[in-house]
């Protein structure tokens, strides 16, 4: 086990490696730059953006830019945003917290309703059930979050008056009702399309694994069929909704874009958005990089707990 | 051991028909076990030997099933689903082909039979892990306590089957249904499995359908045989019977087919030439395109009667 993690923990290093120089290479590409805004600005000379050029160490070539960034990277020395001057690990720790909060709650909520669907649609292939939930998840998977999100907005907060119609708490609130009730439209709008997703993959991994031999000795048993469901099928298909699961991690850091912004929702998917119209490239740079390495912890954590649930998988070389 | 057709029958089978969509995979089969004994059902691949298994199971998913099946007094086809799970495992219980796929890969193989006795019997938890240990030991496992704790993957095709054949036997089943329990092991391996079957009937006097395409088998191991081709039965004789004096064309080429051991090193294992139809609406006897002795009157589908007493033979042109 701990020679499969440091195997598994340098090979990570290398591919946060390749991954940080082909996105720093690709932003480094990417037209206007920068300081693009500022020359919009009339009053900014030319002085002007040589002299932040050269306070920020732009004028330098690429591959020396990079191993500053790198290197800055590695010891926790993230830089600081072009626009405010303020610590990008600042910036990021500011709004991680909320969107863990929300990625946390609609991952964990779409998990169990989805998978709980799932096994049910398989468990009663073409029943009613069965195609009611194809027909929710493909209405689901169709609408545009966007446009569900300003929906339910528009229902639940400006004509019921239901809920509050964004951000996470109410200015001079702060309470935990008022922090749920912020909570529960960008959640539900987020775990929607996550259900469904999580709902068809079960059905199918579900459906796969209720055809095998050992399901039918299973059912030989006389054993109740929930039993069959659970115990026997559910068991086999945790390997594979354990994987996909460790691919969806970064989810939890990365935030999610469009919701975020609907709701206005102060978190790392607005966060992004807004240093990707500033082209700002410390804290872009910075979130990628978290991300990335939520992929390569997501993925060795689903390898670890599938060896720990599948006794066929001993831990090896990786 | 060689009994005819049994007087009180533990199963008594009426004219089972099992069909996919269009296609007739069993028609209308009809045949009896009596208690300890043990009938063989044997016929090529796609014949529907399994599929009669497994239409007396119920397992059978997206099929067709008449006729009426006679377990202890109740009709196993017609019962409820309810029902039908509370007689599967305690009253009528099946092995399969391949132990390899057959056992769950990620449950322990000691939990497996807790599972089955748990599934029909009042057992504490201490009291079910006893009786798993005697079954195991039961079935020739040797250090069973060890064996509890182990996982299929962790254990050779023979001892998967063993640890089969322990979990279907665990709540006591009146009938077992064995499909091709040893087409996947090792012919010494195989003998050993046999071997234990053969002391369980003995022991409980249970029923056993033991469904196989391997002749030596049936021959050490059955009391009767049914010979299914197409879907039907068309021979049916106390085994010592069927091996003296096979009377359908079908059992005759069948038995003709075993390779002797006399035989010249270059000369060819015979065959029957052509192939099973498929299992279509086919005017007449089945088997009568592959037939030497086919005539006119095959165009009609020959009944099974019987041409000596327990010996049933569905032919026109048999003696």
């Amino acid at each position: 086990m701990a020679r499969f993690l440091g195997y598994r923990l340098i090979q990570s290093a290398f591919l946060l490696l390749g991954v940080s120089i082909v996105s720093f290479g690709l932003m480094h590409l990417a037209p206007g730059g920068p300081l693009s805004l500022y020359t919009l600005n009339p009053t900014v000379t030319a002085q002007d953006i040589e002299r932040v050029k050269a306070l920020f160490g732009l004028d330098r070539p690429v591959h020396v830019q990079y191993l500053k960034w790198a290197a800055g990277m590695a010891t926790g020395n993230w830089g600081y945003s072009f626009f405010g001057g303020r610590p990008v690990v600042d910036i990021v720790l500011d709004r991680l917290p909320a969107t863990l909060l929300l990625m946390g709650t609609a991952l964990a909520l779409a998990l169990v309703i989805g998978v709980a669907v799932g096994i049910l649609s398989a468990g009663r292939r073409n029943s009613v059930f069965d195609y009611a939930s194809a027909v929710a998840a493909m209405v689901a998977l169709s609408l545009p979050t966007f446009w569900f999100g300003l929906l339910s907005i528009f229902t639940f907060a400006q004509t019921l008056r239901w809920l509050p119609a964004g951000g996470m708490v109410s200015t001079g609130g702060g309470g935990f009702v008022d922090r749920l009730e912020h909570l529960i439209l960008p959640v539900v709008v987020l775990a929607l399309v996550l259900v469904a997703q999580w709902s068809r993959y079960t059905r199918s991994t579900m459906l796969e694994i209720l055809d095998q031999d050992f399901i039918r000795t299973a059912r030989a048993k006389g054993i109740r069929r929930s039993r069959v469901l659970l115990n026997h099928g559910l068991r086999a298909a945790l390997v594979p909704l354990v994987t996909l699961a460790g691919l969806q991690v970064p989810l939890l850091v990365g935030g999610a874009l469009v919701t975020e912004t609907v709701f206005g929702w102060p978190g790392m998917g607005m966060l992004f958005l807004s240093a990707l119209n500033t082209r700002d490239h410390p804290v872009l740079m910075a979130i990628l990089m978290v991300g990335a390495v939520m992929v390569v912890l997501g993925n060795l954590l689903a390898d670890v707990l599938v060896a720990l649930i599948d006794p066929r998988v001993k831990l090896g070389h990786g | 051991m060689n009994a005819p057709a049994p007087a009180l029958p533990l199963l008594e089978v009426e004219g089972l028909s099992v069909a996919f969509g269009r296609a007739l995979a069993v028609d209308g089969i009809s045949f009896a076990v009596a208690r300890g004994e043990t009938l063989g059902l044997v016929g090529e691949s796609g014949c529907g030997k399994s599929t009669t298994a497994l239409a007396l199971m119920r397992l059978l998913a997206g099929a067709r099933i008449a006729g009426a099946a006679r377990l202890g007094g109740d009709d196993l086809l017609a019962l409820d689903e309810g029902a039908m799970r509370e007689r599967r495992g305690a009253d009528i219980a099946m092995i399969f082909q391949d132990p390899g796929t057959a056992l769950h890969p990620m449950i322990r193989v000691g939990d497996q039979i807790v599972e089955a006795l748990h599934a029909h019997l009042p057992l504490s938890e201490r009291e079910a892990r006893e009786r798993a240990r005697a079954l195991l030991g039961k079935v020739g496992i040797a250090a069973p306590e060890e064996r509890l704790a182990a996982y299929p993957h962790e254990m050779s095709g023979g001892m998967c089957q063993r640890v089969m054949i322990a979990m279907a036997i665990a709540c006591s089943p009146r009938l077992l249904l064995a499909d091709e329990p040893t087409t996947a092991l090792d012919v010494t391996v195989q003998a050993q499995i046999l071997d234990v079957l053969r002391d369980l009937v003995t022991e409980t006097g249970m029923g056993v359908i033991l469904i196989t395409h391997d002749l030596g088998v049936v021959a050490g191991m059955t009391d009767r045989v049914a010979v299914m081709y197409a879907g039907r039965i068309v021979e049916l004789a106390p085994t010592v019977t069927l091996f003296a004096r096979p009377v359908h064309p079908y059992t005759s080429g069948l038995l003709d087919c075993i390779p002797r051991l006399d035989s010249g090193w270059d000369e060819p294992v015979p065959a029957i030439p052509g192939s099973v139809q498929g299992a279509m609406d086919l005017p007449g006897c089945r088997f009568a395109p592959r037939c030497p002795r086919a005539s006119a009157a095959c165009a009609e589908v020959p009944r099974l009667r019987e041409i000596e007493p327990g010996h049933l033979v569905a032919c026109w042109n048999a003696p």
